[in-house]
């Protein structure tokens, strides 16, 4: 299975019915076409809009409806169009449940670095710093490594976007819980050893007795990620 | 009633070189894209800007960094255009990069009379670097001063000829708060509606703070 297919399928069983939700650009956007549809998960995206939908089919598409990628979106029956103030209102307020955001780097003390890479890539943080500090609950979603680097570190080198500790890192191997003790391994990819992750991260893990297996199954997911 | 309405020349005509804007718009999405273009026909120079993002280069405020009308940008996002990168860490542009929800509540204390905001987004990251940390209850909060503006130029659904703005969905973003936040206010409308039109519970921005309406193509 892809890479970022598994991790999407993964941070998809962390959502909940009831709860509002801002996805990220890029990977953690497609989380959205994993959810049980059974869920009534609502998104929020900060450029304004609170219920938002996938796009509709071509042709139907409304130019003043985006999402934060100025991509077009939908929008649900009872949706609510909303200003920039209110809308990260939601989000430091406490109003918002759940953030899923990419990352560059995620340290053993759970922080996140995921804006710039100074000299290099400088694009902004947007709303990601407001996210991380305002969400209830944050989630990254990233690759384990990068070009054969270990993306977990023992402490981030690229400016952060929050002293706040995240709250799960998802990785095509490993779901990692960051504590005030450290990044704890809490399950493994179908497939994959403590052994493969321990030699994939530079920061040091704490490894229960007792770790679990993404409950994604291998076959199914192919089937419907491809 | 004061004539508001306008053509696009005569709007812009009123910007000097140098001036400090705000400009509405996310990714595009909701900016004044005829007044944009109007800044580059005149060759507007050294202009700073305060916006959310510089879109794409042949889209939204992109257009004003690619045609080298501004030397200052403050906004939360230049990812989506190369050429504002390109231009930054050259050192021909300064772009002070401000995370989204501190950026439009510096622009919503400039247009509502306050002193500054106080946030938690920023505090331990290089963003907090020069800041007052102010200790809340226990929590420490960054002071974030307020942003104001000699103009402002937004985008709006529909305006009535007294001035009263309706927005359209995700076109409305920083646009309902910059129309706070400056000097002059000039609004470029989808539509100019007659005075009654848009009633008095779908006016988000109200008219007294419209200064002027930019007419349909002309």
């Amino acid at each position: 299975m892809d890479d970022k297919v598994l991790i999407a399928k993964r941070v998809a069983l962390e959502m909940k019915g009831g709860t509002l939700v801002n996805l990220g650009i890029g990977l953690p956007t497609t989380v959205a076409n994993y959810l049980d549809p059974t869920l009534d998960v609502y998104f929020q995206s900060e450029n304004g809009i609170v219920g938002m939908a996938p796009a509709p089919e071509e042709g139907m598409v409304d130019p003043n409806l985006t999402d934060a990628g100025g991509g077009f979106v939908g929008a649900i029956p009872g949706a609510a169009s909303i200003d920039s103030a209110v809308s990260f209102g939601l989000i430091r307020g406490g109003h918002l449940d759940v953030t899923v955001l990419g990352g560059l780097e995620v340290d053993e003390l759970g922080q996140l670095a995921n804006w710039t890479v100074p000299g290099k890539m400088v694009p902004g943080m947007g709303g990601a710093m407001d996210l991380v500090s305002g969400a209830k609950r944050v989630i990254v979603a990233m690759t384990h490594t990068a070009k054969g680097k270990s993306k977990i570190i023992k402490r981030c080198t690229l400016p952060l976007t929050s002293v706040r500790r995240v709250d799960l890192v998802v990785t095509e191997l490993a779901v990692l819980e960051p504590t005030e003790a450290g990044l704890v391994l809490k399950e493994l990819a179908p497939g994959v050893t403590v052994e493969q992750v321990v030699a994939a991260t530079e920061a040091t893990l704490i490894i229960p007795a007792n770790i679990g297996v993404m409950p994604i199954s291998e076959s199914v997911a192919v089937a419907v990620g491809s | 009633m004061q004539r508001k309405a306008t053509s696009c020349a005569k709007a812009v005509e009123m910007i000097p070189d140098g001036a400090i804007l705000m400009i509405g718009g996310f990714m595009g999405v909701g900016s004044p894209h005829r007044t944009i273009d109007e800044l580059i026909r005149q060759g507007k120079k050294d202009l700073t800007i305060i916006c959310n993002d510089t879109g794409r280069p042949a889209f939204g405020i992109g257009k004003l960094i690619v045609a080298k009308l501004v030397k200052k940008v403050i906004a939360s996002h230049i990812g989506t255009n190369p050429e504002t990168q390109r231009q930054f860490i050259s050192g021909e542009l300064e772009v002070v990069l401000t995370p989204q929800g501190t950026l439009i509540e510096q622009i919503r204390s400039g247009g509502y009379g306050l002193g500054g905001v106080l946030t938690s987004t920023g505090v331990g990251t290089t963003v907090a670097l020069g800041k007052q940390v102010i200790d809340i209850n226990g929590k420490q909060f960054l002071l974030e001063l307020p942003l104001r503006a000699e103009f402002a130029l937004i985008a709006a659904h529909r305006a009535d000829y007294r001035g009263n703005l309706e927005y359209a969905l995700t076109a409305r973003n920083f646009n309902s708060i910059m129309a706070m936040s400056a000097d002059h206010v000039i609004v470029e409308p989808d539509h100019i509606v007659p005075v009654g039109v848009i009633p008095p519970d779908a006016v988000v921005t109200p008219f007294c703070c419209v200064d002027y309406i930019i007419e349909r193509c002309n």
